[in-house]
């Protein structure tokens, strides 16, 4: 199977550089009202890594999706103003959305990407809101497919796929046969800015509709957040003149 | 299709606007505001960044796509204009100036022929233009333009001094002002299209500026300055409607420029509020801040919806005249008043060069003189409304 389409799974994540997020008064997660969302960085890598194949003429097709409420569709437009040729737009909104994690995402994706019998399934191999690290291997699992995570570098080579995968140990190269899921690290590209003729074109290209019981998907989540605290809050330090008086202190405090 | 009188429809802007200003914002926090200090203080052309801008469209964002360009409207002109000065006020002007002052007559006086050789190989970026009305005996005195144009066979031949000529000395081509006849006073001036470098044509000094130093500005100096008869821009004698007509889309552009600076010295101001201590707490916390804040924002806020009126209107075909000059006065007073203003709440730490607000300062000050003072502008709006108001 020479490859068709390739699904770039994006995420809409909370800027994580805006200036104070806070933990909701009733403990049960953070506040996202009013806070600036865009698309996941890791994500944004991803689709850049999938217009560029296409570029090169390995894929003929680039499909942009996401899961979430309404506000999701604009961070598909910003993928089809990349480059991607259309969009699907899973509609989860509510309660549904708050509890919505991983492993449902993962699902979504995964019966996505059967239905539409994608060759490749790139995500951003994590969203730096929660920092799960988890989709992309959870795809992966439930289609059966190989898995090159933490991608740098990205080559097509026939039915196969060769990933270079940054490890703690250093660079892990491996060949995987399609169809695969990556997940895309940060060194893989740099992103390139939306133009502005592709923003007006990206106005023409079709965002599909459905919902997750569309695809036959429970969203049942089967981990419930107890509870949400702010990291506690830095103690101003101390400072000693020799390092004798440091081991003095450390041994004091009980660290050593 | 924006409607001016859904100017309350403007708390969403449309979509395409929306992702457009989004990645003009992008590029211009990544790629601008980091280097602005070194282009101000090097006076450095910001050529790479001009050549990435006009690989995004933003350097011919209203020219058509057949043209190169990006096709968008002047509201997303404006809204580009103003991100990218927000990142650097210099690279604003260019922008500006290259769509405005430049294209912007070329794309509606010119022949088919001119709009393909003057237009289309200044989308990219790898060419800027600029514009020569200005002379050293006459800036608001346009009508007065001295600069002289004489047909010898099938030439034009320019003879003259332009002054404060902005993109001069990175332009490859000008669109010039020229008395064709004498007689006639301002109805005899007409426009040329002159390419640079060209015999005839010469550049004097850089001027040293207070502010906009990434941007060269000079004299452009004609002395017997050949070029074909096709080089005249729409039909002669009808070059101080060109100019006029011209620059009130510029003053859209320059109140866009002041207000990405008025932004830029704002949020500089609001971030140092919420760091600095004194007093026991942030100065934010304080009232005589607070007000300079809220000031500002106001000022910059309400410049800003007068600028997207007169570009919806602009965009509708309607009359903006006033409207236009409203929306220049406004925003060019709204960036020195918050120029100023931000320096005052940094403190002694908004005059060194450490933080932006000195650059935001300096900038801010052109924009209340170039493409019309404020002066002019001034006139402007009160001959609109003297018209407007027959008894």
């Amino acid at each position: 199977m020479s490859p068709a389409s390739v699904f770039v799974c994006l995420s809409l994540t909370l800027l994580s550089d805006y200036p104070v997020i806070r933990v909701k008064p009733d403990n049960s997660g953070v506040v996202t009202d009013g806070v600036k969302h865009s698309m996941n960085p890791f994500c944004e890598i991803a689709v850049e890594e999938a217009v560029k194949l296409k570029e090169k003429k390995f894929i003929k097709e680039v499909v942009a999706v996401s899961c979430g409420p309404t506000q999701v569709t604009e961070t598909i437009r910003t993928a089809l103003a990349m480059g991607c040729d259309r969009g699907i737009h899973v509609e989860v909104s509510g309660k549904d959305y708050e509890a919505m994690g991983p492993l449902q995402i993962a699902k979504i994706f995964a019966a996505l990407a059967k239905k539409e019998e994608a060759s490749l399934v790139i995500l951003g191999k994590q969203a730096i809101d929660d920092d799960c690290n988890q989709t992309g291997q959870m795809t992966a699992a439930l289609l059966d497919w190989p898995q090159g995570t933490f991608a740098s570098e990205v080559t097509i080579d026939g039915e196969k796929v060769k990933v270079v995968r940054e490890i703690d140990g250093g660079l892990e190269t491996i060949k995987i046969s399609m169809p695969a899921v990556l997940t895309a690290d940060l060194r893989l590209n740099t992103p390139r800015y939306a133009t502005l003729p592709n923003i007006m074109k990206a106005k023409k290209k079709k965002i599909a509709n459905m919902k997750p019981a569309d695809l036959g998907v429970d969203m049942v989540s089967r981990v419930e957040v107890l509870r949400v605290d702010e990291p506690p809050t830095r103690l101003a330090g101390v400072k000693v003149e020799t390092v004798d008086d440091l081991v003095a202190k450390l041994k004091a405090n009980g660290t050593i | 299709q924006l409607h001016h009188r859904s100017l309350s429809s403007l708390a969403g802007l449309p979509e395409m606007h929306q992702m457009m200003r989004q990645t003009c914002r992008d590029y211009a926090d990544r790629e601008l505001a980091p280097i602005a200090g070194k282009l101000d203080k090097e006076h450095l052309f910001p050529a790479q960044q001009v050549r990435e801008l006009g690989a995004m469209g933003v350097m011919a964002v209203e020219v058509p796509e057949a043209l190169g360009g990006a096709g968008m409207d002047y509201l997303a002109y404006s809204l580009a204009v103003e991100e990218i000065s927000r990142g650097c006020g210099s690279t604003g002007c260019v922008v500006s100036v290259n769509n405005s002052l430049y294209i912007g007559p070329i794309l509606k006086f010119g022949t088919p022929e001119q709009k393909d050789q003057w237009i289309t190989p200044f989308t990219t970026g790898e060419k800027v233009g600029c514009f020569a009305l200005s002379e050293p005996g006459n800036g608001s005195d346009a009508g007065a333009a001295s600069t002289l144009a004489r047909q010898e066979g099938g030439e034009w031949v320019l003879n003259g001094t332009k002054a404060w000529i902005s993109n001069c000395w990175d332009a490859s081509a000008t669109v010039v002002f020229a008395t064709t006849d004498k007689s006639l006073k301002h109805k005899g001036i007409s426009a040329f299209l002159v390419p640079m470098p060209h015999p005839g044509l010469s550049l004097g000094k850089k001027e040293d500026k207070l502010g906009i130093r990434a941007n060269s500005t000079a004299n452009l100096i004609l002395e017997d300055c050949r070029i074909p008869l096709g080089n005249m821009l729409g039909p002669r004698g009808s070059g101080f409607k060109i100019a006029m007509q011209t620059l009130d889309g510029g003053r859209i552009g320059i109140a866009s420029q002041a207000l990405g600076i008025a932004q830029a010295a704002l949020d500089c101001a609001v971030d140092y509020a919420h760091k600095r201590t004194a007093f026991g707490a942030p100065i934010g916390k304080l009232q005589a801040v607070q007000f300079k804040l809220a000031d500002m924002a106001v000022a910059v806020e309400s410049a800003r919806l007068l600028t997207w009126k007169a570009a919806m209107l602009k965009d509708a075909k309607k009359p903006f005249t006033k409207e236009a000059a409203m929306a220049k006065l406004s925003a060019s007073e709204a960036a020195t008043f918050c120029g100023h203003q931000s320096i005052q709440v940094l403190g002694g730490m908004g005059y060194v060069t450490d933080m932006p607000a000195e650059r935001h300062y300096r900038d801010a000050r052109i924009t209340e003189i170039y493409e019309g003072t404020s002066e002019i502008q001034r006139l402007v709006i009160a001959g609109q409304l003297l018209k407007e108001y027959v008894p």
